[in-house]
């Protein structure tokens, strides 16, 4: 009944190629970041940080950036979690070396990073494309983890092999070691967000986005008119590993505040946010927020349902957790194989006629 | 006719201006396939310009041959009175050729509107930063193109499904809206690979009123591949055959459909 396109003209092309072109989409669309901004700090705790929210901000930012690749440039990566990795060892060495500098400078210095050297794990995309490209890649998730391991130059000789944070700040505030306040570190993490949410946006509705669109869904008539396929490619890996580089810094200086690499950059981590970009929606920004909240969100909800409200023992609720997510992701595969995003523009079509389909 | 340097005058008034595009001795193999033989012919400006001939005779190689996608053992491309050093496809299109495909090749998860935007990419430099701001240069191109497209998208008629994914569309639409992406590179020189195939009369009168419009209007200048001889006699100034490879006729559709050799590869000939 409010969902309505009637009245709402555009009378620009500036306004037509819009973020939101629907009214009702632009007011909803502030009220979320008002909430964001101006409500959450200030009712946040630590549970709602650690357990909620940080993880969903951190895991949207990564699975905006599987998306590029994947969903807009079709390109299949499953090295998200040695890409995280870079970005986490990124951070940890400028953060020991240049202790004076701003967070967000580490934070934007480890995507770029990453930026570089996903450029150069992508070189192979160039030749190979579909499974081929995706055990390339899946060789730089476990090159990536071991060279971490191996070389102690990059976990600063630590007796341990671990890498842990020290304290920053930004403008005087904590933002990371355990010291730091749950709204600093999730105010930290929503600028972050939303910054690459808005980039991502940008990108994708412009040209750029639209070359990468054209190699994903045709690659030799994309060239035939015109696009250059190494430009699209190489572009698509630098920007997708400048955002999964800023939310490796982030889960490790934000987040955990200390990482093994191997436990917290596995392969596990690939695939995890592999399913968040499918779940969520191939292609769509927002399928990327909904894939993260999905898969942040399940465990804890089975969690409370199990532990608080049915009384089960822990750990056959954790198990149960993982067999109930699995199932889950199956069913939805098969329901929407086009992800949330798609239930999502369904639901908005069909509003849009409420309450008269006719 | 051949040794105007200028160009000619078509039989219905239209002035065809000097050449556009030569192909000099093209061979092209594939192991041991020869799908093109020492072939050449000419493009001149403003004209529609047919090949023809039975199937496997190698039109669509000699279409992939234009675009770049090929690259021939011998003979050269001369475009704009030079000869084209090697390049790749993409570099052929921002030299100013556009073509559609047999096979229709638009970009199925994107809308009409974003298929037409990017057959303008060749005209668009904004560089990232720009872009991931959408401010500045990249934001005045992105309009300054969305005006040509919609140009293009008024002229072919399908302001109604410009925001339609292409994947929701029917046959005859694709091959209009991929007649658009095309158009939209504001060509020096359309490639048109069978726009006609497999359509209905109306669909083909349309799609021919289109083809002979953006020749009017546009004075592009057009290489068609097309199988309804109907068609390409009504359409087409002057007509290539092609049979197994080898060129075997060139000129206008009378001398054409007047040709032995022609006459001989469609009909057949008997054995004995």
């Amino acid at each position: 009944m409010f969902y309505r396109e009637a009245g709402d003209f555009k009378t620009s092309y500036e306004q037509d190629s819009q973020t939101f072109p629907i009214k009702f989409d632009r007011f909803r669309y502030y009220a979320v970041l008002a909430i964001a901004f101006l409500v959450v700090p200030f009712v946040i705790n630590d549970y709602w940080a650690n357990a909620i929210l940080l993880p969903f901000l951190i895991y949207a930012i990564a699975a905006i950036g599987l998306n590029i690749l994947v969903g807009y440039a079709g390109q299949v990566s499953l090295g998200t979690g040695g890409f995280m990795a870079v970005g986490a060892y990124a951070c940890y060495k400028f953060m020991t070396m240049m202790p004076e500098v701003s967070m967000f400078v580490h934070v934007l210095l480890a995507g770029g990073m990453t930026a570089i050297v996903c450029v150069v794990f992508g070189l192979p995309s160039l030749r190979i494309k579909g499974f081929y490209l995706a055990v390339a890649t899946l060789a730089a998730q476990f090159f990536l983890v071991w060279l971490f391991n191996r070389v102690p130059w990059f976990y600063n000789y630590s007796a341990s092999g671990q890498i842990s944070a020290p304290e920053r700040d930004v403008f005087g505030i904590l933002i990371t070691g355990p010291n730091a306040p749950a709204w600093a570190t999730y105010m930290f993490s929503l600028i972050f967000l939303t910054l690459c949410a808005l980039v991502a946006r940008n990108l994708t509705r412009g040209t750029i986005g639209r070359s990468w669109m054209a190699i994903r869904d045709m690659d030799i008539a994309a060239e035939i008119i015109g696009v250059n396929p190494l430009k699209a490619k190489l572009t698509a890996f630098a920007v997708s590993g400048f955002f999964i580089g800023i939310s490796g810094a982030l889960f490790f200086s934000v987040y955990l505040g200390a990482v093994e690499v191997g436990e917290a950059f596995g392969i596990t981590k690939s695939f995890l946010v592999l399913f968040m970009v499918i779940i969520g929606g191939l292609g769509s920004i927002f399928g990327s927020f909904a894939g993260a909240a999905f898969l942040v969100l399940l465990p804890v909800v089975l969690k409370v349902v199990g532990v608080d409200v049915l009384g089960w023992p822990t750990d056959i609720v954790a198990h149960f957790q993982l067999v109930i997510v699995g199932a889950l992701i199956i069913v939805f595969l098969i329901v929407e194989p086009h992800g949330l995003a798609q239930l999502w523009r369904v639901a908005k079509e069909k509003l849009r006629l409420w309450p008269f389909p006719h | 006719m051949k040794d105007m340097q200028d160009g000619y005058t078509t039989a219905d008034g239209r002035k065809i201006g000097g050449v556009v595009m030569e192909m000099k001795n093209i061979t092209l193999r594939f192991g041991g396939v020869v799908a093109i033989k020492d072939i050449s012919f000419d493009i001149r400006e403003g004209e529609i310009r047919a090949i023809i001939g039975p199937n496997g005779a190698g039109k669509s190689s000699m279409l992939n041959v234009i675009s770049g996608f090929y690259v021939p053992q011998e003979g050269e491309v001369w475009f704009h009175g030079e000869p084209r050093p090697q390049m790749r496809p993409y570099e052929v299109a921002q030299q100013g050729i556009a073509r559609t495909f047999q096979n229709i090749a638009l970009f199925e998860g994107m809308s009409v509107l974003d298929n037409v935007m990017t057959g303008r990419l060749s005209y668009m430099k904004s560089g990232l930063f720009s872009q991931a701001l959408w401010k500045g240069k990249a934001e005045a191109e992105e309009v300054a193109n969305r005006e040509v497209a919609e140009k293009i998208i008024d002229f072919l008629e399908i302001q109604h499904i410009r925001k339609t994914p292409v994947a929701r569309l029917p046959y005859g639409l694709k091959k209009r809206v991929e007649l658009a992406r095309a158009l939209a590179a504001e060509p020096k020189l359309l490639l048109l690979d069978e726009p006609m195939a497999g359509m209905n009369v109306e669909e083909k009168e349309d799609m021919s009123r289109f083809i002979l419009d953006v020749n009017d209007e546009f004075g592009t200048t057009i290489a068609l591949i097309e199988h309804d001889m109907g068609v390409v006699m009504d359409l087409s100034d002057r007509v290539v055959v092609m049979d197994y490879g080898k060129k075997i006729g060139d000129g206008t559709p009378d001398e054409v459909r007047n040709n032995q050799a022609v006459i001989d590869a469609y009909l057949g000939v008997s054995s004995d």
